[in-house]
This record gives structure tokens, sequence and C-alpha cells, in this order.
């Protein structure tokens, strides 16, 4: 009896001592426990999640994993579009009209003030060959692309305040169409041309120490005294190295343009139409002034690319070292038939 | 009038895709062009969230603005909706969208693109087809506004994750839901697309 008495005493005291035990693990438990499963404070299931603002404050545009094959379609946010369509709606409208019609405007100026550049000792009557047959048609090919391309590309932007009113939605569209074709494919002709240009022109563009002075003298002719100068002056110089660099820069990009997606994303889409836009409005310009010194600016300057023949005096005044070399070159070739100055028909 | 918009609330999204088979359903959307797609950020990791999103008919919508030959506008209901007789596939539309909602039949070398395409908030089209026509409905796909219904994209979301219709009303649902639940991740594009976000 007393055994049994003894025995379950312990047994209880057993309970106690574990029951102390676990309350006490219990007690050093419970703070964290509460922690995580206490319905009284908030829990947020946000606390990682990521954020719109905080990407687009780490990355310009938001892109993450897609299901559907279409890899571009990963791209979430692009704000960028807002920025781009700033650029072409408001800044290329300003620095388009600005650039091409303020050059329209000087080129009037100098027209008004300065009158056309005569040929001052008068014709001789005697032309000299300036550029041969393969020269003009290379000249011609990429200026014919140039001006297709000018009038498509400036319709692409200016062609709804422009044309749209005047012509209606339905004939707008499809010459527009019809001239968005036409400035894919002429681009290339233009590009063969340019790289004729380029390869038959580059070795007289050449910059010489003939062409400092020249600028130096503000062209000659800006002071009706002409300086001097070799086949090509310091300003046609420039003309043909912008040229180049102009036409790779729009080549290069309208070619990104023409293929989406190849070697680009929408952001270099974006860029590469910014690049195009801005180098194509300077071009225009710069073709302006130079088409205009060309024929109405200057006499005996557009025989050069209309027939390939200048004349002597034209020469003398303009290229009197290019003439001076010819000459000599003429001399020292002396050959019957093919004399260095024929005269004029 | 109310202000069309979407909402997605990111929170609920589980990337189910079931609003993107939808919309290519109802539409009969031309292969290879998915109006509405589900972008899933931070896919794996802790904090990911995935994202529904198409056109977001935007306030000064950017491709509207951008067109060459000025076929899309905004619908009194603020729907951005375009002109495919008009379009000229020139591709500007999708270099200004902050959405990548534009989209062409086409890749398009040589400007082949064809015809544009993207989410008409299934108000069918802004062309000159008559509404709720079978011309219209094949050009640009349903036309669930005239009959007084919503996308349906966000009509069947299982989750209500996606939300469209009065741009008012979504942004107070948005809000009470934030309020009760505690946390949100904010009206994704809001800000791009409408100038604004939704203060919670």
């Amino acid at each position: 009896m007393r055994v049994q008495i003894m025995t379950a005493l312990l047994s209880r005291m057993r309970h106690a001592v574990a029951l102390c035990g676990f309350l006490t693990m219990f007690a050093v438990a419970l703070p964290t426990a509460a922690q995580q499963s206490n319905p009284n404070v908030p829990v947020d299931p946000d606390a990682s999640a990521v954020k719109e603002q905080t990407l687009l404050h780490e990355a310009p545009r938001i892109e993450g994993r897609i299901d559907i094959p279409d890899e571009k379609a990963s791209v979430l946010v692009q704000p960028a579009g807002r920025e781009w369509d700033h650029f072409h709606e408001v800044i290329l409208h300003w620095l388009g009209a600005i650039v091409i019609l303020g050059m329209i405007v000087l080129l009037a100026l100098a027209y008004l003030v300065m009158g056309r550049i005569r040929i001052s000792g008068g014709r001789s009557g005697r032309k000299i060959l300036r550029f041969s047959g393969f020269e003009c048609f290379s000249h011609w090919l990429t200026a014919v692309s140039f001006v297709l391309l000018a009038l498509t590309g400036l319709n692409i932007t200016f062609g709804k305040i422009l044309l749209l009113p005047p012509l209606g939605p339905e004939t707008f569209s499809a010459f527009a169409q019809i001239s968005k074709y036409v400035h894919n494919f002429v681009s290339f002709s233009f590009v063969v041309g340019l790289a004729l240009i380029g390869a038959l022109w580059m070795k007289d563009n050449m910059p010489r120490r003939v062409d400092l002075d020249w600028l130096k003298q503000g062209g000659g002719f800006i002071k009706s005294k002409h300086a001097p100068a070799g086949r090509f002056n310091a300003g046609e110089k420039l003309v043909f190295w912008f040229a180049l660099g102009a036409g790779l820069a729009v080549t290069v990009s309208g070619f990104l343009l023409l293929f989406p997606f190849y070697g680009t994303n929408i952001a270099g889409m974006q860029i590469a139409q910014v690049v195009h836009a801005v180098i194509a409005v300077l071009f225009i310009a710069m073709i302006l002034a130079h088409s205009y010194i060309g024929t109405l600016g200057m006499e005996g300057a557009f025989e050069a690319m209309g027939t390939g023949d200048v004349d002597l005096n034209w020469a003398k005044e303009h290229h009197d070292l290019w003439l001076a070399d010819k000459l000599a070159e003429g001399r020292s070739a002396d050959r019957p038939g093919q004399p260095p100055a024929a005269p004029a028909g | 009038m109310a202000r069309m918009k979407f909402l997605c609330d990111a929170d609920r999204c589980i990337n189910c895709n079931a609003c993107v088979t939808a919309c290519k359903n109802e539409n009969e959307v031309p292969w290879g062009i998915n109006r509405r797609r589900v972008v899933t950020i931070n896919d794996g990791k802790p904090g990911e969230r995935s994202v529904s999103m198409a056109c977001m008919h935007c306030t000064d919508a950017p491709c509207a603005a951008v067109c060459p030959v000025s076929c899309i506008f905004s619908t009194e209901e603020g729907v951005v909706l375009h002109s495919k007789d008009l379009c000229i596939g020139c591709g500007y539309c999708f270099y200004a969208c902050p959405f990548g909602a534009p989209q062409y039949p086409r890749i398009g070398n040589f400007g082949s693109r064809g015809k544009m395409d993207k989410c008409t908030f299934c108000a069918g089209g802004g062309g000159a087809e008559e509404t709720g026509s079978r011309e219209e409905f094949e050009k640009y796909g349903a036309n669930r506004l005239a009959q007084g219904k919503l996308p349906l994209c966000a009509e069947m979301c299982s989750t209500k994750s996606l939300l469209a219709g009065d741009g008012d009303i979504i942004a107070q649902i948005y809000k009470e839901r934030v309020l009760k639940r505690g946390y949100g991740t904010g009206a994704w594009g809001w800000m791009t697309a409408y100038h604004e976000t939704i203060s919670t």
C-alpha cells in the first residue's frame, strides 16, 4: 500500500517536473511564436514585392518573363515611348522647320544681297572636262535618290500638317503608303550612289594646306576675290565629308529601322529614329545650300554636273590649281585628238 | 461620360493567362498577335509579381500623336482606336507606345509589317465599318462596349485581378481592396498611361 502511494507520488512528481520543463520551453519559445501568428500584427506580403516605381528608378524600362514565344513582348513598361513622342512631335517639328526654313531664308538673303556670282572674266568660250560621264552619273544617282528620300521622309514628319488637310485622310494615307515604300527602296540607290561618290572623289577631297587659306579668305567669293583651290575647294570638301558622314549615319540608322529587332530592341530603334531624323534634317539643309551654289548662286557652276564640262575662265577663277595641273598634264602628254582644253562647239 | 481604363492588381494576378486566351478567342486575333499578355517580373524569386498588360488607352496617347497619317484617336470614353484602312504600317506607334501594345501581322523588313493591330477595349474599330457589323468584327474584333459589356479579359479574370471600366470606379474598387487587406503594389502603368496613380 505504502509502496503504491510512493509510486503514485513519484509519478506525479515526474509529471510535474516534465510540465515545468515544458512550460519553461514554451515560455522561451512563446515570444517568437506569437510574432509569427498573432493576428493583431499586420502582415505585409508586399514586403519583398517588386514595385513599379522602384524598378523604373533602377532601369529605364521594366522587363520580365513571358509565356508566349514573342520575346519582345516581355517589356512591360517603357516610359521612354513618351519621350520619343515628345521628340518626334515637338522637338523634331521645330528643329526641322527652323533648320530647313532657316536655310531657305539664308539662301534667299544671299541671293538678294550678293546676287549671282558671275564669272568675272566673262566666258572664254573654251571648255575643259571637269567630271567624267561616270562621275556625273554617280552624282545624279545620289542626288535624285536624295531628293526622293528627303521628300518622302519629310512627309512622314510634316505630311499630316501640310498635306493631310487638303488631301483628306484616304488620299493622304494612300500617298503616304506609297512614299513609305519609295523611301525604303530608294535608300538602296542612294547608298550605291554615295559609295561611288566616296570612292571617286575621296582622294581629291583630302584636306590640304591651301584649304586653310581658302577658309581664311572666306571662300574668296564672299569678298569677290577668288582664293586659290585645287580640284575641290575647302567648301566643296566640307560638303563632301559632311555628305559622306551624314550619309553613313542615315544609312546605318535607316537600315536598323528597315529590319526591326535585328540587332536592336525598341530603345535601339528609338535612338536610331532620332539619329536618322536629326541628321536627315541637317543633311537636307546642307544639300539645299549645295544646290543653290550649284545652280542659281553661281554662274557656270551647273555645267560641271550638267554636261561635265566647265568654262576655262570659270575654272581659272574657282579652281586655279586644278586647272594648272590639268593644263600641265595636257602639255606633258601632248597628244593630238586629246586636247585638255577643247574649243566649245 | 465614363473614362475607360484598365487596372491590374498585381497582388492578385496568378499568371494563369486566361485574359490572354479570352482576348484571342473573343476577338479572333490573328496568329502571332497577342493583344494582351502577362509579364512576370522577378520570376521565381521572392517578391515575384505578374502583371497583365495590353493597350492602356492612355491619356494624350503617344501612339496617336506620332502617327504620320493620324489614324489613331481617342473616343469620348477615352478608348484609343485606329483605322486599319488608313494605317500605313510604319511602326511609329510601336516606338511611342510605353506598353508595347501596337503589333503587326508580320515582322516587317522593308516596312512590310501590314496594318497595326492592338487592343480596342473590346470596342470595335476606328474605321468606317458599322458598329457591331461583321466587317468591323473581322478587322478589329468584338464590339462588346456597344452591347453594354466590358472587355472580356477583365470580365472573366478568375481572381478579379484585372479590372476594366470607368476609371474612377475601378480606382475606388482597388483603393477599398488595399485598405481592407492592408497592402498593394499599386496600379501598374497608371502614372505612365494616365499621368496619375491611385493613392492608397
